[in-house]
């Protein structure tokens, strides 16, 4: 089995029903995916694929179709991923962190599809995933401003 | 000789009489400092003045032993020791050390003082004074009860001070000038041309110093950094997704392993079969531990999938299996033989509110997990002559003891690597993922294994947030509310949690009725009654303890008599309120939300003050009904602590404690059925997420005379104040948690 993950190819020999999120922590290594809650509820194993925010402890590896980036691949691309994460510490948004990762993946997939959101469109994209620190609304000043910058820099 | 003996067998002493008590005997042992744990091992040509810094050639360490759950602990001790040494972010690394008597813990026990926090008079000093001694007495290296700031607010700008003097002192020696002519900054001495020598550079000569420990520290006008918004040390990490935690922990050779512990906390594995877990991929051993079985496999998940496929038969649970029966035994605890303390008696409340007048209701608080977002786990090597553990943990001298109770090792043999945490919320004050990583690894010596839990394990195994109920008789007239007669019935936090860490309390728990009890009212009649549940479940410290639940029933039967008494809200409130600064919050809430009567038009607002680890807070909530249902709109919060440190992250964990206080006032709670917690995941304990999320507008105030921390005192007033809103909203008076039994939330 092969998979790309932020722009490398790894040759893997894994069960196909290994969840993405378990292939990238324990095989490759890549850490900044998180374990939460293996159900698809919190979104700490938030990931991109195609454009999409997936929770890829729900995400058979065998099903996998497309590159996957995550929160460690620098912003290979996902050219929104850096301004989404300047503006997560400009806000100083992390409490615990262990979300973090997660939000930041949903929010920089949201923002490349919905370059000028509303209130209600951030908060309705945003609700996917869970903070238990209570993080909510420095993640929401967080989105804005990254999508404000994403606009001047005309993305 | 025979109270210190008593000391040593670590019975740990949070009542009045017996700790006022022990204030004679230990006076000098009191006051001895203990060794710095740094100078062991010492490099040549490395300098530590304190247990707190440590300096070589080339780089300069900061010692931040209260663990971080995600509050900013490790950043703040930092920025307290840097502030009077004279150095930058960046210039510096940051390690949790070893544990550590010399780390003991100050200003915890002082909330086990049975004073109001608002009371300074001689006795009560004193008193918290003696049960600071205690702690200090068996070294108690604790992180929790928003203590952090507290503890380390003078001793680590000392430790600051002392560095830097020290410093100063070998660069004179060296350059052959009075110190009175050398200056610091930025990590370096400055010499009286202008020439620097930096501290690295200096650090072999300051070895050979005796630490200069006649300091005197900054007035806070002089401060760089405290007071003003400081970019969190770990913040870039966090956002970058490099931030190490312990569940991601990797060392050459380790083995992943997984449990299932009976779920019926503290009962028996009687048998087990492992035949089809064994047969998977991966999996090397399946295998019994105390309570359960345990899987180990070649990654994480494979190790999920075979314990998944172990069948168990599990013994009984060793408290009722179903959740009506802890109801029925908490509503029978109202009784004389279960009464711990009677901790508030002004007038004749007894015989105020015996009339048929009396206004009267009953409160309760379910039980409640912690579930923080990283799952509970741990990495441990066990070697002959070691054991390493790498997790987050908040006890850590505690977990040397109990680790090497189980490995036969030396509690000084345990090497603990405490990590960042992804939040803790009071879990990481617990044992049981240590205690089975250690077991496991202690049967495959030389080989490191990490234990992670699943989430469902997580739940399974928690250790709540007691449940509680809360009767109240009042007494109101002339438009005021004039007697109280409050009772709060809960098992004990404090004997279950620490009775489990291996550190018995003896005396009754101020955490009962925190919340109620403490509060600064001043009632003409007025009795405060905690009532001690015999153990039922498992029990522990959640996020604010006692005052999570206390605070809700107390706040709202005020709610309900001032109600009853036709009196505003808030101006009662105040008016009742003999503290200054207690009065102060609720003033500063009134006038940034703008108070003024009711809102009318499906909109209501909710007042609640609650006071808990010294700190005063007040907030009020606003809520529209909304197509039935209840859409929390608005929230303001007003906390004092003294002085605030930093403003950024004040904020941060006042809205964040407000959400977590909301979350579980709304749709949390944990319930037993045939023994075992009914909720196993964020699907059946969700909290509120961002869309529900309101406005939260935060102030610090700073007339309080001490410093306080603010981690768990946002929490209590969340709940009151929103069931408050709900009643001037909807009329619905709302006296049982969750919310979401009653009411629906937008």
């Amino acid at each position: 089995m092969r998979i790309v993950v932020d722009g490398v190819a790894h040759e893997l020999d894994v069960e196909p029903d290994m969840p993405l999120l378990w292939v990238l922590r324990d095989e490759l290594d890549i850490k900044g995916v998180k374990y939460g809650c293996g159900i698809a509820q919190c979104g700490a194993c938030t990931v991109v694929i195609g454009g999409e925010a997936v929770k890829s402890c729900q995400m058979p590896v065998g099903d996998v179709a497309g590159e996957v980036l995550t929160i460690n691949g620098e912003g290979a691309g996902l050219s929104t991923l850096k301004a989404v994460q300047d503006a997560w510490i400009a806000q100083q948004v992390a409490q615990c962190g262990y979300c973090q990762s997660g939000q930041i993946m949903l929010a920089a997939a949201f923002l490349a599809e919905t370059p000028d959101p509303t209130d209600d469109e951030i908060d309705e994209a945003m609700s996917a995933n869970l903070c238990r620190c209570g993080t909510y609304p420095r993640i929401r000043a967080a989105v804005k401003a990254a999508a404000q910058t994403l606009r001047e820099a005309g993305q | 000789m025979s109270r210190v003996g008593k000391i040593a067998r670590r019975t740990f002493l949070f009542g009045s009489l017996a700790v006022a008590g022990g204030v004679a005997f230990g006076v000098w042992r009191v006051k001895t400092p203990y060794a710095n744990p740094l100078e062991d091992g010492l490099a040549e040509g490395a300098a530590t003045f304190n247990p707190w810094v440590l300096v070589d050639a080339e780089k300069i360490t900061l010692i931040t032993p209260q663990a971080d759950k995600g509050q900013g602990a490790a950043h703040v001790q930092a920025a307290l020791i840097a502030e009077e040494m004279d150095l930058e972010f960046g210039q510096f690394e940051i390690s949790f050390g070893q544990p550590d008597k010399a780390y003991w813990n100050r200003a915890l026990a002082e909330e086990g003082a049975p004073f109001l926090a608002s009371d300074e008079s001689f006795m009560a000093e004193s008193a918290r004074g003696a049960v600071g001694g205690l702690v200090k007495l068996i070294g108690l290296q604790i992180t929790g009860g928003s203590s952090t700031v507290p503890d380390g607010f003078d001793k680590l700008r000392e430790a600051g001070a002392v560095a830097r003097e020290t410093l100063k002192a070998a660069a004179a020696q060296r350059a052959g000038v009075a110190v009175d002519r050398l200056r610091t900054e930025a990590g370096k001495v400055i010499l009286p041309d202008g020439s620097a020598l930096t501290y690295t550079e200096l650090a072999a000569e300051a070895a050979g110093i005796a630490p200069v420990t006649d300091v005197t520290l900054r007035k806070p006008e002089a401060w760089r950094l405290l007071g003003k918004p400081m970019q969190r040390l770990d913040i870039v990490a966090k956002s970058t997704g490099r931030q190490v935690y312990g569940i991601d922990i990797e060392l050459p050779g380790m083995v992943h392993a997984a449990v299932k512990v009976n779920p019926r906390q503290g009962g028996v594995l009687r048998a087990f079969d492992a035949d089809a877990a064994r047969q998977m991929r991966g999996v090397s051993d399946v295998f019994e531990i105390t309570g359960g079985v345990a899987a180990i496999a070649d990654n994480t998940w494979r190790a999920f999938q075979a314990i998944e496929a172990v069948e168990c038969e599990w013994g009984p649970a060793p408290y009722p299996p179903e959740q009506s029966e802890h109801w029925a035994r908490v509503a029978a605890s109202f009784v004389d033989e279960q009464l711990d303390k009677v901790w508030r008696d002004e007038g004749d409340a007894g015989a105020a509110v015996a009339g048929d007048g009396a206004i009267t209701a009953e409160y309760r608080a379910p039980y409640l997990a912690h579930a923080p977002l990283e799952p509970l786990n741990a990495t441990v090597l066990v070697t002959d002559d070691k054991v390493e553990v790498w997790a987050g943990q908040q006890i850590p001298r505690q977990l040397q003891v109990i680790v090497a109770g189980i490995t036969g090792h030396e509690a000084g043999q345990v090497v603990f690597h405490n990590q960042f945490m992804g939040g803790s919320f009071g879990h990481r004050l617990e044992f049981e993922n240590i205690r089975q990583a250690v077991e496991i690894a202690n049967g495959r010596r030389g080989t490191p294994v990490k234990l992670t839990y699943t989430r469902e394990e997580d739940f399974a195994h928690d250790f709540c947030r007691p449940i509680a109920m809360a009767r109240g008789r009042g007494v109101v007239r002339d438009g005021q509310v004039k007697a109280v007669d409050f009772s709060v019935a809960a098992p004990s936090v404090m004997a279950s949690q620490m009775g489990r860490a291996g550190l018995p309390v003896a005396g009754p728990d101020s955490q009962i009725a925190a919340g109620a009890w403490n509060n600064a009212y001043g009632f003409e009649d007025f009795r405060m009654r905690a009532y001690r549940v015999p153990e039922l479940a498992p029990v522990s410290s959640w996020r604010s303890v006692g005052a999570s639940s206390g605070g809700f029933f107390f706040d709202c039967f005020l709610d309900e008599l001032i109600h009853a008494a036709g009196a505003d809200p808030m101006a009662e409130r105040i008016r009742l309120m003999t503290h200054d600064p207690s009065r102060k919050v609720l003033e500063a809430v009134a006038e940034m939300s703008g108070w003024d009567g009711p809102l009318g038009d499906g909109r209501g607002r909710g007042v609640a003050f609650v006071e808990s680890f010294g700190v005063p807070c007040a907030q009020v909530v606003e809520v529209r009904v909304v197509g039935g249902a209840i859409r929390i709109e608005r929230v303001w919060v007003a906390a004092d602590v003294g002085r605030l440190l930093d403003p950024v992250n004040f904020e941060n964990l006042v809205q964040g404690g407000v959400i977590f206080g909301l979350s579980h006032a709304m749709n949390c709670e944990i319930t037993y059925k045939d023994g075992m917690a009914e909720q196993s995941n964020f699907d059946g304990y969700e909290g509120m997420r961002i869309d529900q999320c309101p406005e939260i507008a935060v102030r610090a105030l700073e007339n309080g005379s001490k410093i306080r921390g603010i981690g768990e005192p946002p929490v209590p007033p969340a709940a009151p104040a929103l069931a408050n809103a709900i009643f001037a909203a909807t009329g619905q008076r709302l006296r049982e948690m969750p919310f979401s039994h009653f009411v629906d939330f937008a």
